[in-house]
């Protein structure tokens, strides 16, 4: 019997070495003439066991990690193709608390399947969802996903099935899927996993979403700097195409559809919509006013259904298993689950997929394990560059889109970044208007002047000067680009500056130079 | 014999040609063009113009507004490293203060002898194992003072 090892080829896992730990035990397979083989395959996202080697055993996957080159040859020494115990050994895969407090249902086979086979995706439940939505008429497919509280998984939070009904009751020559694959967040790897570690799930969702509004054609627009999801994304694709899930006829059915990748260079607000559509169509991205919506007039002016990966890459389990199975998880009108993207300085940083309503607390102390530092957690932003920093006060915060939104916070792409207390919040508060001027379209004034003057207001700050004036410019300088700007990336700017400033206010106030007393 | 920006301009028309076919074409082809000569050499742009019925200055536009395009070659190795909040968090901006230090130049800077050019990076998806840079292809996590001296040396090497 062949034993399989599986050494992930998620980019977390090749940062750490394992691309090297890969080889060598290849290595040592050939050396010591094994029966085996290696399965690269996406991470489970548990990043600080990474390079996480698993072995097939009569009982279970079992993990071992972190592994590095040097421990193959002594894990394998100590049996690792029997499941053998070793001081890196972590037991049964699946029992490990931290997955077993999930809920995977998006997520349900990445780290698990060879992402690049199709039989593997067919094994686990994969392309059932398609299966279905083929029995049913697109107008029943928008109504299960509406049905289901599907919400955009980018960070708008818009119901995914109210946008799909626009399109689909919108006419047009050509109809077109753009998957919002521009994940450029700090805090944020959750559609990078997706495409690296179960592509095909993405493929279908998309594929889904075509029959459901008409559309033949798809793009995934990414990042260049996520160069191996563009590659196990175009490989998935052929090895779709290959076998009839996309093309002329998915699945031997009478609908057609297709997908290409297309790749952004390196514009953060390329992931607002409308700037993504003009980078797609082949211009500067800049943000176009709305309306005309995208499902209306998106894509070459023609109706787009534009969705975040994680949105679409949820479809397929809600055709499969039902809307009220989906809408059974979650609180309130968060509905389903959400991965959420433990990052910065925690110790247990990864994916962690959970119904929605879990507290920040919960997430950060309990699940996080607090900082890796080991010094105390001062503040976590929620939602990337453009969200809200929250002090430990506010962590009985449920995540959940309108509980955030009624702390004056997001909850975005659900990443949380982690910040230990040798965090100055005013240099953070510099930091996000800094982030806005570099990365501002320019289209709209608020945010391509008000973002620089935001930089400067922040130094006078720092240098002591007429505190008090600066503190009010400076509030008053977040609510015009609040409430003026064009998009997000202006609009949002202030969530962290206004969020820092509130809940850190020491920072923002230097202690004045201690003047001796004559 | 051909004059070296003939040649350029016959590779880029081939490229071009290629990909013109494609529905929004323009950043394929700068994309390719990059790939190709490892950056777009600015008497193509006006190739480009031609081939997609569009205005010079709508091509330089674009070719401007996006971080990724050059207009001149980078050095050997490419260095990028992650400025943004995940990376922050972790100690990137001393680590960030350090590789300048250790390769004496500054962002979008490349040293005198053509080894390395240094850029900023906002996020590589890899915020659960920062700070992260890349080298050329190459991700990295967890990134170090002294994985980052090592990286300074083999790259002059």
């Amino acid at each position: 019997m062949t034993v399989i090892f599986y050494v992930p080829r998620d980019s977390g896992a090749l940062a750490l070495g394992a691309d090297k730990v890969a080889r060598f035990l290849q290595a040592e397979i050939d050396t010591r003439n094994l029966d085996a083989r290696i399965v690269r395959n996406g991470s489970r996202g548990m990043y600080w066991l990474e390079p996480m080697v698993e072995v097939d055993t009569p009982n279970g996957r079992i993990a071992y990690g972190p592994v590095k080159a040097s421990d193959v040859a002594a894990l394998l020494d100590n049996g690792m193709a029997e499941g053998g115990v070793h001081p890196l050994w972590l037991g049964l895969t699946d029992h490990h608390p931290f997955l077993a407090k999930q809920t995977r249902l998006t997520f349900a086979r990445c780290g698990i399947t060879d992402p690049v086979s199709l039989e593997d995706y067919r094994a686990h439940d994969g392309l059932k969802g398609l299966e279905n939505a083929l029995k049913l008429t697109p107008a029943e497919i928008v109504a299960q996903v509406t049905e289901s509280g599907l919400r955009g998984r980018g960070g708008a939070g818009f119901p995914t099935g109210i946008k799909w009904k626009t399109v689909l009751e919108t006419t047009g020559s050509q109809k077109y899927i753009v998957c919002n694959a521009d994940e450029g967040d700090s805090g944020t790897f959750a559609d990078r996993m997706i495409m690296e570690g179960d592509p095909f799930v993405l493929i279908e969702g998309m594929t889904i979403a075509g029959i459901a509004v008409g559309a033949t054609k798809g793009y995934i627009y990414t990042r260049s700097e996520y160069p191996h999801a563009i590659a196990v994304m175009n490989e998935a694709l052929q090895i779709a195409r290959e076998g009839g899930v996309l093309g002329p006829s998915v699945l031997g059915s009478a609908y057609a559809f297709d997908i290409e990748v297309r790749v952004g260079a390196g514009a953060y607000v390329c992931g607002e919509e409308t700037a993504l559509l003009e980078s797609l169509e082949g211009r500067r991205g800049i943000v176009r006013a709305k309306p005309p919506l995208p499902a209306h007039k998106g894509l070459f002016g023609k109706p787009t259904v534009i969705n975040n990966v994680i949105s679409l890459a949820s479809v397929p389990v809600i055709l499969d298993k039902g809307a009220p199975f989906y809408k059974d998880f979650g609180m309130g009108r968060s509905r389903g689950t959400i991965p959420l993207q433990i990052a910065g300085n925690v110790k247990y940083g990864g994916l962690f997929e959970a119904a929605f309503g879990l507290t920040l607390g919960e997430i950060v102390d309990d699940i996080g394990g607090g900082t890796a530092t080991g010094r105390p957690v001062k503040a976590v932003q929620v939602g990337g560059p453009l969200g809200a920093y929250f002090p430990r006060e506010l962590f009985d915060t449920p995540f959940d889109y309108e509980a955030f939104a009624a702390k004056d916070g997001l909850i975005g792409h659900a990443g949380l970044v982690v910040f230990d207390d040798s965090v100055d919040m005013l240099k953070q508060a510099r930091f996000a208007m800094e982030f806005c001027a570099i990365e501002s379209c320019g289209k709209c004034t608020p945010c391509r002047i008000g973002s620089t003057r935001g930089v400067e207001v922040v130094d006078r700050l720092s240098a002591n000067i007429e505190p008090d004036k600066q503190i009010e410019v400076l509030t008053d300088l977040c609510n015009t680009m609040k409430f003026g700007s064009l998009c997000a990336l202006g609009g949002f700017t202030p969530y962290p500056v206004m969020s820092a400033l509130t809940h850190f206010p020491e920072d923002f106030r230097p202690a004045p130079i201690a003047v001796a007393a004559e | 014999m051909q004059s070296a920006s003939t040649d350029i301009a016959s590779r880029a028309i081939g490229i071009i040609d290629q990909l013109k076919g494609k529905e929004g074409p323009l950043l394929p082809i700068l994309h390719e063009l990059q790939d190709e000569f490892g950056y777009v050499p600015p008497e193509t742009l006006p190739l480009i113009a031609q081939a997609l019925n569009i205005s010079r200055a709508e091509v330089h536009g674009v070719f401007t507004f996006y971080h990724d395009y050059r207009d001149h070659p980078a050095g050997r190795h490419v260095l990028k490293l992650c400025r943004a909040e995940a990376c922050q968090s972790m100690g990137g901006d001393a680590l960030a203060d350090r590789a300048r230090q250790l390769l004496g130049i500054d962002w979008h800077g490349t040293t005198a002898d053509g080894a390395v050019t240094l850029e900023p990076v906002y996020c590589l998806g890899l915020c659960a194992c920062a700070p992260a840079a890349m080298l050329d292809d190459e991700v990295i996590g967890r990134l170090d003072a002294e994985q980052l001296e090592e990286i300074a040396a083999e790259v002059r090497l």
